[in-house]
């Protein structure tokens, strides 16, 4: 590891200037990502602002009825709060679905949104990566990529965004607040996240030197009746290989409302907006659950070796909404 | 500009005992413990978080001290193996262990019993895990099964394979409170 300057922020503001007059300078959240890229050299910083003292944790109400989750908040206070288990259960799902209980309690919600991509090519120095070194190439396209993405990835990356929580906030249309020296800013989270183009080092739009300092989850109905599904290749503690945050709600037989977006198939959590568009409206029938799985999956490009996840994809996103809409049913 | 330097003088309470001392900024929680304050109870196995050997009480909730920088544990309450039999008796969910052979070479123990300290306080607390049939039932709280234990302690490695007897273990422990 290299070595770092260490400051612990007791205000937003002096974390902002900390970082802005320092090249080389990192927020340190719970450290659970960035700590452990500090250890092989992958990230280099020479000065870590510790942001984990700000007064920024806490999930409140919003006057609109939704909630405002601190960026601070931790992992495991996200998932166990009462009110994400009662109004945006996948969200809860999908965060215990992720890491470890000792990660969790460590790892943040706004470090969990910018955590990086856990292809192996990334970590490893001795091969080439775009996102590491931009302009070295992608050993992934052509190596081992049976875990990478099959949507809207380039050529230039084909790595997938790791994080479990970002699937349903995507579905739910969360937005992203945060902090710069000239002041604050929000965007939908969705689109946080920039196309890959030629330079997948640039994950965040974010400007330089802003800090998250909360996700807003506006009120959705829908989300009440959600669910999360991870498929991976062991039982617990292991990244996604397809995942899927699903919200439906059916009346008198018709979808009224629905939310679907996957994990693990992209460089960004994947909102399956033309899912959505056949099925809003329609008849909730097996049927039609498989014709927008079979919508959302047609711009599907797999690698050599990860045609399994576009059938997967489908299969689960089916899987789920015939779940969900049985429950409808029976309620 | 601020001053920047490559150490720091900090303050780490562990098993209730205070340490000053300067440290290194790379220095991780696990390094100190084991290096810097003699507390070898707490091992290193991948050193990447994936193992769960190094866990440890934070605050009284578990963490991996091997990806916690001991420059950002300044002036937390830390609990380590050696702390959870302080006064000479061993704590119950230790005696579980010791009885149900909830291990064979020893080596991802000290972790698993402060792993499982701070999953059984979790599951007072009432949270729910990623095998909760119904994570939007507040009341009552989850039923502690072995599926349950199995995923809440899933962070946890044991290479030996005692798992069967560390689920046994937590779960003994768990009913005989």
């Amino acid at each position: 590891m290299r070595e770092f300057a260490y400051h612990r922020a007791t205000g937003v503001r002096e974390a902002l200037t900390l970082v802005a007059e320092h090249d080389g300078a990192r927020f340190l959240g719970g450290g659970t990502n960035l700590v452990d890229l500090m250890k092989n050299e992958v990230e280099t910083p020479s000065r870590l602002v510790d942001v984990r003292h700000l007064p920024l944790d806490g999930i409140r109400e919003t006057a609109a009825g939704g909630l405002i989750i601190g960026a601070t908040t931790t992992n495991s206070d996200a998932a166990a709060h009462p009110e994400i288990r009662r109004r945006y259960p996948a969200l809860t799902q999908a965060i215990l679905a992720g890491a470890s209980g000792q990660l969790r309690n460590m790892a943040t919600v706004g470090g969990n949104l910018l955590q990086r991509t856990r292809c192996a090519y990334f970590a490893d120095l001795a091969e080439p990566c775009n996102k590491r070194v931009p302009g070295s190439g992608c050993a992934a396209v052509e190596g081992v990529h049976h875990n990478h993405a099959i949507l809207a990835w380039s050529e230039h990356c084909v790595a997938t965004h790791p994080s479990d929580m970002a699937v349903p906030l995507v579905a739910f249309d969360a937005a992203v607040r945060y902090q710069t020296l000239d002041g604050p800013g929000e965007l939908p989270l969705v689109d946080l996240y920039p196309p890959i183009g030629t330079r997948p080092d640039r994950e965040t739009v974010l400007p330089r030197g802003a800090l998250i300092t909360a996700i807003e989850l506006p009120p959705a109905t829908v989300a009440a009746r959600s669910r999360y599904r991870k498929v991976r290749e062991r039982a617990s503690y292991a990244f996604a290989t397809v995942s899927i945050a699903a919200a439906l709600e059916v009346v008198d037989g018709l979808v009224h409302d629905v939310r679907i977006a996957l994990g693990g198939v992209a460089a960004r959590p994947w909102r399956a907006r033309a899912a959505e568009a056949v099925l809003l409206h329609g008849q909730a029938t097996a049927e039609l659950f498989r014709v927008a799985a079979e919508a959302e999956l047609a711009a599907a490009q797999p690698l050599r070796d990860n045609g399994y996840k576009v059938a997967l994809a489908r299969n689960v996103i089916e899987a789920e909404l015939t779940r969900l809409a049985g429950r409808e049913t029976n309620r | 500009m601020t001053g920047d330097t490559a150490t720091s003088q900090i303050v780490l309470r562990v098993n209730e005992v205070t340490h000053s001392l300067p440290l290194d900024n790379r220095r991780t929680l696990l390094d100190a413990l084991r290096e810097d304050l003699g507390l070898t109870g707490t091992k290193k196995g991948c050193d990447h978080g994936q193992c769960g050997a190094c866990t440890v009480l934070m605050d009284g909730r578990r963490v991996v001290s091997c990806l916690t920088l001991a420059v950002a544990a300044d002036g937390a309450e830390v609990t380590t193996v050696e702390g959870l039999a302080a006064a000479g008796e061993l704590a119950p969910i230790q005696e579980a262990f010791v009885r149900l052979d909830g291990f064979q070479c020893g080596f991802c123990t000290p972790g698993q019993i402060c792993s499982a300290v701070g999953m059984l306080a979790e599951h007072r607390a009432g949270w729910p895990s990623a095998v909760t049939a119904d994570v939007s039932a507040l009341d009552p709280p989850p039923r502690l099964d072995a599926a349950e234990v199995r995923e809440r302690m899933s962070g946890n490695l044991c290479r030996c394979g005692a798992h069967p007897s560390i689920v046994r273990a937590v779960l003994e422990t768990a009913a005989a409170r």
